[in-house]
Parts: structure tokens; C-alpha cells; sequence
């Protein structure tokens, strides 16, 4: 068999190149794989292989729990070998391009090129460009168009594909919302296609049959005169809409106990818990909290043993629980005894992020952190209370203030701040407040501090507010740059106060991230001109250039503004608006009006206002 | 338990993982074995556990010694058996001791190397680098953190042997394990710059054994 003669030898040839080139990098063990609870398979027992990339580095990537659950629950399946792979750094991959290494998955070292799916977990837009440079590193054509076979098959998931429009023209299909099932049925179909010697055109036209399958090459962009979309035309047999796929049966849902364990540190270099998915509070600038509806949790007792047997399964000495509002898991007091039963006697730290400033309870707080008293983090997201009600946002001052003072009672010295600029209806005097409200932490600390020895630091960071798809201000105009900046220097100028530090995010990554968010298809020949020109790694300050992008806009003959700075009428055709997410348009839009009147929605728990997430239930109920 | 030491092995995929990374890798293997590491008292509590000779990245070895203390009875030859089942690939328990000597006593060390050479015949450096390591005085320039001094490596180096196999060069030294520490980098890093001719093009190694000063068997 000369064949398999010729591909060992090659192999032999890359492990050879490898050896030499890991040494001369930063943190080669990110790129070895052979880490403990790491999945092998024999190659000649599987017919199906699929490499699962996440467009970042390795810390990150592995920090990931979506990542973490996709690994293990596509390695449940028979005769299926599911890969990590992640973004090489930038030493790594000039040593992969002189060298002639094409990217290769952990487990295996095998090239891309041999694998059946590719399949990228996308969280966020600015790793479109990581995505091209990928696929450009593993020697695959970097447009659909151009891969006429049907494999490799390049998909993706993930946040970032509630609007798959950008990055059309690079993906076969999207999988829109959860996982979990879709990706077991994509791969099924896949296998069948295989044996049967489908084409990939009708491959692609029977995946588009499965619920949550977005198909790009089905719907065809119509433009108007003025640039926005006329329609996006379902083409052959397209559905009208695809409706985001969810796990109904979240409580009894795969969840990994036995992840892989990093040789290296990561960024969460921990077991993460997920106590529920959705989110009762409606802030109305969060795409997360509306298009994870609707709200379903894992019952308390279930969560104590996957800490339990993923601590004991990974060695970590740290666990942390995951939601997007920690306050609101109904049990959590019960999770934490039970948790902390088991974690005390081992020192094992257990960590609690997302816990709401109204509902805080210092109890757990201190029953937590009984060793090291780190910081409290709050975001108010807007200085005044005129535009947290605007935005949804459920949190007085009041609040905010009393639970500074327990805490300030009980020794804590370190309080984290987060705001964000340029809100729909923000005016000069909600900047202001933000200042304001610092000043007013600063002198509760300074009516109650217990140790006021040790100083206070009160970090207050502002970023600017992205409008994205699927959410009460996805027809919102960003704020121009040159109005943030205002802005920023506005609060600079009146937060003068020696114990309290002011950051703020850079304007220029918020804009182009505006414009990737809710970018039509057009977008996706600036993300390919970007990349052309050295684009990679955007997430990173020190890879991004402002000015690569503006170049690439100008290039395509297309106005960023267009997409960042300017209202939407209701009318418009959106980019996304095949998509079904779940929540209600006419919800949204009902909820900008509610914006614009200063008026507060109840949280689902109060009072259920019928976003329509519930249907994706089918049946099943909304633990709102 | 009172001090133990651990002999285990560093090959494969596991040579690049660093010094620090080992640590934390350590601690978890124990944790996932059962095993109860003894740690310290105090505020900020951590594992009583010691490395004899850091190695580098990328290098091998089949002698690495770790001390360790453990908060329950444990019987030796059940140590290896449980950290086997979870270690990552390529580090490998060989022994759990109770200790005689500290690592202080660690003098020499036993290296394996091997000198790639691309397009070049192997053959014909094995006579140049006999003659190249022999001299009794190698100063070579070497980064510290007031900038660059020089070092003499030859007192470093007790006895070193090539031998020519195919297209590299294998090497057998015995060199300073502390005080001084020769980095067998070094080694390369003499030929590139006193000898470029016969600097390879890849070098790598692995420890294979330890001494004490008088070459006794380090355990």
C-alpha cells in the first residue's frame, strides 16, 4: 500500500518539524495535546471524524464550557473522534507556515485536511478573522464555494451565529442556538451522506431539514438602492425561518465531568458547574439574556455530584459556578453547603461570579470565601436610575449602597464598577452619575469601613455599548466614536477622587465589533480583506489594528457607519431575520418602547410577559 | 508520612510542559490518585512538594526526584501504581522511597543527546567534537541579569562521547548538575559559537541518571 506508505512518512516528516519548532516557542504545551482525560480513539474503528476548533488560543478555548461539553458528548458517539483544535499564537504559526505544517487536531497530530467536519464554536465576533486564518493554516479553501467535496464539511455554532450572516459565504451551514442534539444529527447525516456518496449540495439541502440548520447558499441577499437589505430570497426548498435549537431536557442533559485537564494554565483553570441556562432579568441590552431563553435549571442535588465527581475526575482545586445571574439559581444556598461539605475539608476554593448587587447575601459571600477576601465586583451599567430603568437593569442605588455597607462592614477594601457608555437615551447627566455613584461608595466606605487602615481601591470601568441582533436595541445606532470619546473624557474630568481608578474600553474595538454583530453578508469580503492583509487574532490589543479594518471597509466600497452609527426602522429586512430565536420581534420591539418611556418589566419570576421562548419547549415548561 | 521521594520520568509530549505547569500537574495526579498531600500551615496554604533539578522545556528525562510529604499512610509500592492511573501522557512514576540523602547532594548528571545534522553526513563531526570538548577551557557568552558575562563550561563537563549513527550524532556526557548548573544546551550552544561547523542543526536530550560527588548513584 503505497498510499499508506507515503502518509507515515509524512507524518514522520511533521513530527520531526514539530520537535524542532516547540522548543522555540512561547508555551509549547499548548500545542502537544496528550493532557490527562483527553480522548483517543483507534483511527480504523471510526468513520467519522470531526475536529472541533474554537477560533482563539488554547487558554482560551479550553477556558470554554461549551467547548468542554460539545468534546465529550460527540465522543459519546460510536465510531465518531472528535478533536480539539485552537488558534496557534502568532510565533507558532510563522513557524507553521515556513516550516510547511498545516494545522493539525491535539489528539491525533493529523492535518485538517483529513478530518470529515470542521466544526468552530464561535462566542465572539472578533474571532472572525482567527476562522479564515485557520482554515487558511490547515490548507483548506477558505470559501464554501470553493470546497466543492463534501469533506472536509465546515460549520459553526455559537453565540456569534445568532446573526450567520457575516461569515456566510465561509461556512457550509450554522447550527443556530445549542448544540448538544444538532451536532449529534449533523453528524449522523454526515456519516449516511458519506456512505451513500451524496453530493454536498444535497447534502446540505437534507441538513437543512434539521431543526436549528442554517443553510447560507440557501437564502440569497437582495439589496435596495440605498444599501439595505430588500429581502434575503429563500432559495430551492429553504425554510422560511430556522428556529434556534435548545436542550429541552436541560436538567438531565450531558454535562462533562471528566474534561480534559490542561497541562498548561488556562484562563479558567477550574471546574465550572452550570447551574442553568437563560435568564430571568430581560436587561435589555443583553443578547444572553434573551437568546438563551428560555430559563432552565439543574436540580440542586444532581449539580452536587458533577462538582463532586469533576473535582475528583480533574485534581483542580478550585470550582466555580456558571449562569448568567448566580443569584437567581433558586437552591443556591443548598448548592453551596453541599459543595462546600465536600471542598472545605479538601481546600478546595469555591468561586462565586454573577451575583446580583439587590439580592447579595454577605452570608454567602463570607461562607465562601473563608479564606482570601477578593474583590466584589458590581455593574450598574448606567449612573443614573432614570436609565437603569431604561435599560432593564433591576438594581437601585439603594441597593447597591447597603450591600456596599455590609461589605465594607464586614473588611472588604477592593470594589469593581461596571458601566457602559453611550446607552440608548443616555444624556451628560447619567454620565455624570457614574461619577456620582462612586463618590457615593467611596464615602459609604468611609462611614462604615471596619479596617480603614488598608485604604479602599474602587475600580470603575466603562465600555462602549455594542447594539447587537436579538435584542430590544438591535435597531439602535451605536454612539460615534468621536461622541464616546467625549464622553470618557467627561467622566475622566469628574472622577477625581484618589482612591478610585477610571478605565475605559477603546472605542475602536466596540465599533468594528458593532458593525461584525450586525453586518449583512457584504461584511464577510471585509473580514476576508482583513484577514488578506494580516488580520488575526482581533481580540487581542496587541494583533488588532483599527486601521486594517478602515483600510478593508474603504476597499469594499462599504461605510462601517452604515452599520454601526445608524437607526433601523422597524420595517428594515435585518440580516438575521431568518432567524427564529425564539423571543418574539414584536417582544423587542415592545421593549425599546418601554426603553424609550423609562419604564421597568417585571423579571420573569414576578410576572411571565410572553417573549414566546417557551414554545421552543415544545410542551415543557420555562423555569422563569 | 515523613519525606518521600518520588523517581519518575519526563518523555514524549510531556517534555514541553514547564517547571511551573509540572507543579500544578503534580498536585492535580495526586489529588486524582487519592493520595493526601500534606500542606503547609498558614494563610495561604500549599502542597509540600519539591522538585530536585528544574528541567527544561523540551528536555527528556528518566530521573527526575520529587519530595513530597503525605497527610495519611500510604504504602510505597501502591504510590507509583495509583499516580500512574492519573498522570498525563509521558510522565511516568518509577519508585516512591523514603529517602536517604537531600538534593543538595545531587553533583553530577548522566545525559543522552542526540546532534541532528541536515543534508550533512554525521560521520565525519564525531572526530571534531572529540576534539572540540576535549580542550581544557570553553568560554562561551551566557545571559544573566546584569547582561552578558562569560563562562568557562569545560569544568562542567566530567566526560562526554560521540559516537556517529547515520544522520546524527549521539552523545554520552557526565556534566555539573548545580553549582554550576550546565544546561546541555550549552553544549550546542559552545559549537555555534566557537565551532559552527560542527554546530547541529537540532539538538536534543535526555537525563538519564544522577550522581552524587563522589559518582555514587544519586537516589
Amino acid at each position: 500500500m503505497p498510499k499508506l506508505t507515503a502518509l507515515k512518512k509524512r507524518m514522520c516528516d511533521m513530527d520531526k518539524k514539530l520537535l524542532r519548532i516547540l522548543p522555540k516557542v512561547q508555551k509549547p504545551a499548548r500545542y502537544t495535546g496528550g493532557e490527562y482525560n483527553q480522548i483517543i480513539k483507534d483511527k480504523a474503528s471510526v468513520d467519522i471524524r470531526m475536529a472541533l476548533c474554537f477560533p482563539d488560543t488554547y487558554e482560551i478555548g479550553m477556558s470554554n464550557l461549551g467547548i468542554r461539553i460539545l468534546y465529550g458528548i460527540i465522543n459519546e458517539m460510536d465510531g465518531v473522534w472528535c478533536e480539539r483544535v485552537f488558534a496557534p499564537w502568532g510565533d507558532m504559526e510563522n513557524e507553521m507556515r515556513s516550516n510547511n505544517i498545516p494545522l493539525w487536531a491535539l489528539e491525533s497530530g493529523d492535518p485538517l485536511a483529513e478530518f470529515d467536519a470542521i466544526g468552530f464554536s464561535i462566542g465572539y465576533e472578533m474571532a472572525y478573522t482567527n476562522v479564515l486564518n485557520m482554515l487558511d493554516l490547515a490548507g483548506i479553501p477558505i470559501r464554501s464555494k470553493d470546497r466543492p467535496e463534501l469533506t472536509p464539511l465546515v460549520f459553526a455554532g455559537g453565540t456569534s451565529c445568532c446573526n450567520p450572516e457575516p461569515m456566510a459565504d465561509f461556512f457550509d451551514l450554522c447550527v443556530i442556538g445549542e448544540g448538544e442534539d444538532a451536532d449529534r444529527e449533523l453528524l449522523l447525516l454526515l456519516r449516511e451522506a458519506k456512505k451513500t456518496g451524496m453530493s454536498k449540495k444535497e447534502f446540505l439541502s437534507e441538513a437543512a431539514k434539521i431543526e436549528g440548520i442554517y443553510v447560507p447558499s440557501l437564502y440569497e441577499p437582495v439589496y435596495n438602492e440605498d444599501g439595505t437589505l430588500k429581502e434575503l430570497r429563500t432559495l430551492e426548498n429553504a425554510p422560511e425561518y430556522v428556529t434556534r435549537r435548545i436542550v429541552t431536557d436541560f436538567d438531565g442533559s450531558y454535562f462533562p465531568v471528566k474534561p480534559v485537564v490542561p497541562s498548561t494554565e488556562i484562563v479558567h483553570d477550574r471546574v465550572t458547574l452550570e447551574l442553568f441556562r437563560g435568564c430571568i432579568r430581560g436587561c435589555r441590552f443583553c443578547q444572553a439574556g434573551f437568546v438563551y431563553r428560555p430559563v432552565r435549571s439543574r436540580n440542586v442535588n444532581r449539580l452536587i455530584n458533577q462538582g463532586i465527581d469533576s473535582l475528583e475526575n480533574t485534581g483542580y482545586q478550585e470550582i466555580t459556578l456558571s449562569s448568567l445571574s448566580t443569584s437567581d439559581y433558586r437552591s443556591l444556598n443548598g448548592l453551596c453547603d453541599g459543595l462546600l461539605d465536600f471542598c472545605i475539608p479538601k481546600s478546595i476554593g469555591l468561586s462565586l461570579p454573577s451575583l446580583r448587587a439587590d439580592n447579595f447575601s454577605m452570608e454567602l459571600m463570607d461562607k465562601v470565601h473563608q479564606v482570601r477576601k477578593s474583590g466584589l465586583t458590581f455593574a450598574p451599567e448606567a449612573g443614573t436610575q432614570r436609565l437603569r430603568d431604561a435599560i432593564n437593569k433591576n438594581v437601585r442605588e439603594e441597593d447597591i449602597l447597603s450591600t456596599c455597607r455590609i461589605a465594607f462592614e464586614g473588611g472588604w477594601n477592593n470594589i469593581k464598577l461596571y458601566f457602559m457608555l453611550g446607552l440608548p437615551t443616555e444624556t451628560a447627566e447619567d454620565v455624570l452619575a457614574i461619577g456620582g455613584l462612586a463618590m457615593k461608595v467611596l464615602s459609604a466606605w468611609k462611614s462604615y469601613s471596619s479596617n480603614k487602615s488598608k485604604g479602599i481601591n474602587i475600580t470603575v470601568s466603562t465600555s462602549c455599548f455594542v447594539p447587537k441582533p436579538h435584542t430590544p436595541f438591535q435597531w439602535e445606532a451605536q454612539v460615534d466614536m468621536d461622541e464616546y470619546r467625549r464622553r470618557v473624557a467627561l467622566l475622566r474630568g469628574n472622577m477625581r477622587a484618589k482612591a478610585i481608578t477610571y478605565n475605559w474600553h477603546d472605542a475602536d474595538t466596540s465599533f468594528v465589533e458593532a458593525v461584525l454583530s450586525r453586518g449583512d453578508r457584504r461584511i464577510g469580503t471585509v473580514i476576508e480583506e482583513v484577514w488578506k492583509n494580516g488580520g488575526k487574532l482581533d481580540s487581542w490589543s496587541e494583533y488588532f489594528s483599527f486601521e486594517r479594518w478602515m483600510t478593508a471597509f474603504k476597499k469594499c466600497g462599504l461605510d462601517p457607519k452604515f452599520y454601526a452609527c445608524r437607526e433601523r426602522p422597524f420595517d428594515e429586512v435585518l440580516p438575521w431575520s431568518r432567524i427564529d430565536i425564539g423571543v418574539k420581534p414584536e417582544f423587542f420591539r415592545h421593549e425599546r418602547e418601554m426603553c424609550y418611556k423609562g419604564l421597568l418589566s417585571p423579571d420573569c419570576r414576578k410576572k411571565c410577559e410572553n417573549c414566546g421562548a417557551v414554545l421552543l419547549m415544545k410542551g415543557g415548561r420555562c423555569d422563569g | 508520612m515523613d519525606n518521600l521521594r518520588l523517581k519518575f520520568s519526563k518523555t514524549g509530549r510531556a517534555i514541553y510542559i514547564s517547571h511551573l505547569d509540572l507543579m500544578r500537574t503534580m498536585q492535580r495526579a495526586f489529588f486524582r490518585a487519592g493520595l493526601k498531600l500534606k500542606y503547609s500551615e498558614g494563610f495561604n496554604p500549599h502542597a509540600q512538594i519539591s522538585f530536585a533539578l528544574p528541567l527544561s522545556v523540551g528536555t527528556a528525562s528518566c530521573c527526575e526526584l520529587m519530595d513530597f510529604r503525605l497527610s495519611e499512610f500510604m504504602s510505597l509500592t501502591e504510590i507509583p501504581f495509583l499516580l500512574n492511573k492519573a498522570l498525563p501522557e509521558g510522565i511516568s512514576v518509577l519508585e516512591a522511597y523514603e529517602p536517604q540523602t537531600k538534593f543538595k547532594d545531587i553533583k553530577w548528571l548522566d545525559v543522552d543527546g542526540a546532534f541532528e545534522y541536515d543534508g550533512r553526513s554525521a560521520d565525519d563531526k564525531v572526530s571534531g567534537l572529540m576534539d572540540f570538548f576535549s580542550q581544557n577551557s570553553i568560554i562561551i557568552p551566557k545571559k544573566n541579569k546584569s547582561g552578558i558575562s562569560e563562562v568557562d563550561i569545560a569544568p562542567s563537563i566530567k566526560s562526554i562521547e560521540f559516537d556517529s549513527s547515520g544522520s546524527f550524532v549521539r552523545l554520552k556526557a557526565i556534566v555539573s548538575a548545580q553549582n554550576p548548573t550546565l544546561n546541555p544546551e550549552l553544549l550546542v550552544s559552545a559549537l555555534e559559537h566557537l565551532a559552527p561547523e560542527l554546530a547541529p542543526d537540532f539538538g536534543a536530550f535526555t537525563r538519564t541518571q544522577l550522581y552524587d560527588c563522589d559518582m555514587n548513584i544519586f537516589r
